[in-house]
């Protein structure tokens, strides 16, 4: 029988509802920031806290969300630009945390929202329940901003490491509590008009 | 035994002296307002890399793997930039499913692959995506031209430029291993 070795059954006392965190999230994080979240859950828990003209939710692309959020992050340096996903989603793109740290921005902020599981597909557990520490992975791969948030008030923590120079990553583990599906407008064009719009930006 | 590298026509890549049609690329990158670049390295895009890297109005991201890129471009274009990516033939593969991404979000795009495994190859494991590379990037809904002599690299990026980030298009130069030059595999 495998044990489940995701660090949240363990450690953690008060468990972190994903939704209620992203929400206190979005509302602390500074006027004007530019949020992208990975599919499945993470892109409902960016929705439930508001829509916004400068959300982009991705439906698709997974491994995208990172190396997005670095494009832009680069494209529009006087803002902050936050990326919202999951363990899943962030394992399949994980060299982008090396591509991140080659550029290490300081107006990018990664938040993995890590239940230790595929959410979208079945709760099979992943490989961060079978032994991989994603924010070990991210220190190796050269960020230097990372902090573990194992309860709903090391927010305020994760939200001080973004002024620090360089590029921050918050690994936050989360209950495998599944949160009501609130799903955002899935037609990529027009998150793109919309976002591109709110950034005072033709659609072409 | 045959020597390797040794043919008549032996055309090897020398890093220290830029081609023409080498420098061609960057400053057609560079006239087009192309800020942000990105890549996996190839021999062929050398020159390109360096002076992106030189250069301080460009953004060179260096990537894992060239899926990345084409995400890059997406966040650029998303925060008001225009990206590249720069890659080899057997990166193409590398990127089927998050080119959806470009026609999900009806995305401009650009990318220059550099081909191997496409003329005059001496490395068998090359071939598979050589063979298939511009297959793989149309059915992906990505419109690709073919550069075989350096007199039309310049104005080939230059149209591919003015389709991605004018009409919105996604575009694809294959700069072929004809232009490009064998590889010298002796040292």
């Amino acid at each position: 029988m495998r044990t489940d070795t995701h660090p949240s059954s363990h450690s953690a006392v008060v468990r972190i509802e994903r939704r209620d965190f992203v929400a206190d999230l979005v509302a602390r994080a500074p006027a004007g920031s530019l949020f992208v979240s990975g599919l499945g859950s993470p892109s409902y828990d960016l929705y439930a806290a508001g829509d916004r003209d400068l959300n982009f939710y991705l439906w698709g692309a997974m491994g995208g969300a990172v190396p997005l959020g670095l494009g832009l992050a680069l494209a529009q340096p006087s803002r902050p630009v936050i990326v919202v996903t999951g363990d899943g989603e962030q394992l399949m793109g994980v060299g982008s945390l090396a591509t991140v740290a080659a550029r290490n921005p300081d107006n990018l902020t990664i938040v993995v929202l890590d239940n230790g599981h595929f959410g979208e597909t079945g709760m099979q557990q992943s490989h961060t329940s079978r032994g991989t520490d994603l924010a070990a992975v991210a220190r190796g791969f050269g960020i230097r901003n990372v902090h573990r948030v194992e309860r709903p008030d090391q927010l305020s923590e994760l939200l001080a490491a973004t002024n620090r120079p360089g590029a921050t990553f918050g690994h936050v583990l989360v209950s495998p509590d599944e949160p009501p599906r609130t799903m955002p407008n899935r037609d990529g064009s027009f998150l793109k008009n919309r976002f591109r719009t709110g950034l005072g930006l033709d659609p072409i | 035994m045959m020597a390797l590298g040794q043919g008549k026509d032996q055309m090897s890549i020398d890093s220290t002296t830029a081609e023409t049609w080498q420098v061609g690329v960057f400053d057609a990158l560079k006239a087009g307002g192309v800020q942000q670049v990105a890549f996996v390295p190839d021999a062929g895009h050398a020159e390109t890399i360096a002076r992106a890297i030189a250069d301080p109005e460009i953004q060179d991201v260096v990537l894992t793997t060239e899926e990345e890129g084409v995400a890059v471009a997406a966040g650029a274009w998303l925060g008001g930039q225009r990206a590249v990516l720069l890659m080899q033939s057997s990166g193409v593969g590398n990127c089927v499913n998050m080119f959806s991404l470009l026609s999900s979000c009806q995305l401009p795009f650009l990318t220059i692959v550099t081909m191997r495994g496409d003329y005059a190859e001496f490395n068998p494991w090359q071939n598979a995506m050589g063979r298939g590379t511009q297959a793989v990037l149309e059915v992906m809904g990505i419109r690709v031209h073919r550069v075989d002599h350096a007199e039309d690299v310049a104005p080939t990026l230059t149209a591919a430029i003015d389709s991605a980030f004018l009409a919105g298009d996604r575009t694809a130069v294959l700069l072929g291993q004809r232009l490009i030059g064998r590889k010298k595999w002796t040292r």
